[in-house]
């Protein structure tokens, strides 16, 4: 994971929690986990019939 | 036009630390939703018996949807750029989910211009803004891999259908218990209606938490380790800036706008018709080899392609640059659409395969685009020039179709058509393809006169105040 880095100034840093990063990808990884699991059920189809 | 102070641009701008890999899962919030664009053939056969209308009718929903959806990235292009991402997420879900609000009330009143008004029109514009929306952020973040960073964010758009067709069929049979999703049953309207109301709230939790989440690198920063003069060092790569305006005066704009219509025209011509397809290539008098379940997996398969080729194939253009991974798109494609043509029909592996690869350069198309309009034209409008090279996908929806169902049409009947009805439309698309190919091998540089004053860049309230309490 690339953590960014902000040249030439004083700002206050911030830490993006981890586990905000994951609840996020996860937020959008299960449903698309739950569509490709569908599709290639549905696909199963065109090797087994 | 002015945005209340919570969604503008410079109340987002990341903090120094701020880890990047949060932006493509924002990005992706919004493109899995507005991906059900591509999944409406769920409830198309319902709609029409609620209606008792016929299915061009019930057809015209969708193609509202995605004119309004080409008009309205070219439209509020500029305007998505000005204001950021957080505005542009927040618009485009208003809008989606007020599509399937209004859609569902026009279902449940039998109304079917309110469906046309809703789902087509305020759903397809947030549609054209929730597409761009996140586009030039990734790239903002991402410089040292744009094709990967865009290429995840459209691949969404992909998966969206995924999620949705599957989602939808099940939601529909807890609303109508009579409908189980398969082929012979329909649900009633009113399971339809309940469906839209659905999809409409959740999606508008989903594509908020994709606002809420996203932010805007500040105008100096860039990622560990990347320096810019490697950028440049590659052939058509500037790190100059172009604005829209000028963009759409160059002629790399359009014949970057000629690759992507033509790219995708030549899709669509497979997209379009794939499950009868599949089974008039493998007819034998008035039945087919290819059972209808095998032709529904097929589709299955292509949508599978479809996303997968968005990723790798974007992904892919980091490191053999756009212009040579477009000359793979029209170039084997053009000998694949030819294979399709010729050899297709002698065995259905051939066939699937052949398919499976066309369909994984049409969306490789899609997500590659985004990054070769940053090489051309820099960051500094690059969502806005995207929205107005998206009319070419607007226009490829009208013509794709129009041929392969031109051709067949004029061909014979459908149920009886055979591989051989296809050519004549395969071999239009393969002329297509090589007039995209030809195209894209005329994309050179831009000129200099077109370039922006050196320090121009997207503007940001920080950049110009230096307001480090508005950052996050």
């Amino acid at each position: 994971m690339s953590t960014p880095r902000h040249a030439g100034d004083q700002q206050a840093t911030t830490n993006t929690p981890t586990a905000l990063v994951a609840f996020a990808w996860a937020l959008v990884g299960v449903p698309l986990a739950y569509g490709l699991y569908n599709t290639v059920k549905a696909a199963s189809a065109l090797f087994g019939g | 036009m002015a945005v209340p102070s919570f969604l503008a641009r410079e109340r987002i701008i990341a903090r120094p630390g701020f880890n990047r890999w949060l932006i493509p899962p924002a990005a992706l919030a919004v493109h899995l939703c507005i991906g059900q664009a591509y999944a409406t053939s769920v409830y198309k056969a319902a709609l029409v018996s609620h209606f008792e209308s016929s299915l061009t009718a019930i057809g015209i929903i969708f193609s509202i949807a995605i004119v309004m959806l080409g008009l309205s990235a070219a439209v509020f292009g500029t305007w998505v750029d000005k204001n950021g991402p957080r505005a542009a997420m927040f618009t485009a879900a208003c809008f989606w989910s007020a599509g399937f609000l209004v859609g569902a009330l026009g279902i449940s009143t039998e109304q079917l211009w309110l469906v046309y008004f809703g789902y087509g029109v305020l759903g397809g514009i947030g549609l054209g803004i929730g597409y761009i929306s996140p586009v030039s952020t990734l790239i903002k973040w991402f410089p040292d891999r744009p094709g990967l960073a865009t290429g995840m964010a459209i691949m969404g758009f992909g998966g969206g259908a995924l999620i949705a067709s599957p989602l939808s069929r099940q939601l529909m049979n807890w609303y109508d218990p009579t409908y189980d999703g398969t082929i012979g049953t329909t649900p009633t309207g009113a399971a339809v209606a309940q469906l839209f109301v659905t999809l409409g709230l959740v999606y508008l939790v989903f594509m908020m938490f994709g606002a809420f989440i996203v932010r805007v690198p500040a105008p100096d920063w860039r990622p560990d380790g990347f320096d810019p003069s490697q950028v440049k060092a590659k052939s058509l790569v500037t790190t100059e800036n172009v604005s829209a305006n000028n963009a759409i005066k160059t002629p790399q704009f359009w014949l970057l706008w000629t690759v992507l219509f033509c790219n995708v025209t030549a899709g669509i011509g497979i997209l379009e018709q794939a499950a009868p397809m599949i089974q008039d290539f493998f007819r034998n008098g008035e039945t087919s080899t290819v059972l209808a379940a095998t032709a529904a997996g097929f589709v299955g398969l292509l949508s599978l392609f479809n996303m997968a080729g968005r990723f790798v194939w974007s992904s892919t253009s980091d490191y053999i640059g756009r212009k040579p991974i477009y000359m793979v798109y029209l170039g084997v494609g053009l000998v694949l659409y030819v294979l399709l043509a010729t050899v297709g029909s002698t065995a259905t592996w051939i066939f699937v395969i052949l398919a499976a690869i066309i369909i994984s350069f049409y969306g490789g198309g899609f997500a590659t685009v985004p990054a070769y309009l940053r090489d051309l034209f820099g960051t500094y409008q690059v969502g806005a020039i995207h929205g107005r090279l998206l009319t070419a996908w607007a226009a490829a929806g009208i013509a794709g179709p129009l041929i392969i169902n031109g051709v067949l049409d004029a061909r014979g009947t459908p149920g009886e058509l055979t591989a051989g009805d296809y050519r004549p439309a395969l071999f239009i698309m393969v002329g297509l393809l090589a007039v995209g190919f030809v195209a894209n091998l005329m994309i050179k540089p831009v000129a200099e006169k077109w370039f922006e004053p050196k320090n121009t860049d997207v503007p940001t309230a920080a950049s110009t105040t230096g307001d480090r309490n508005l950052t996050r």
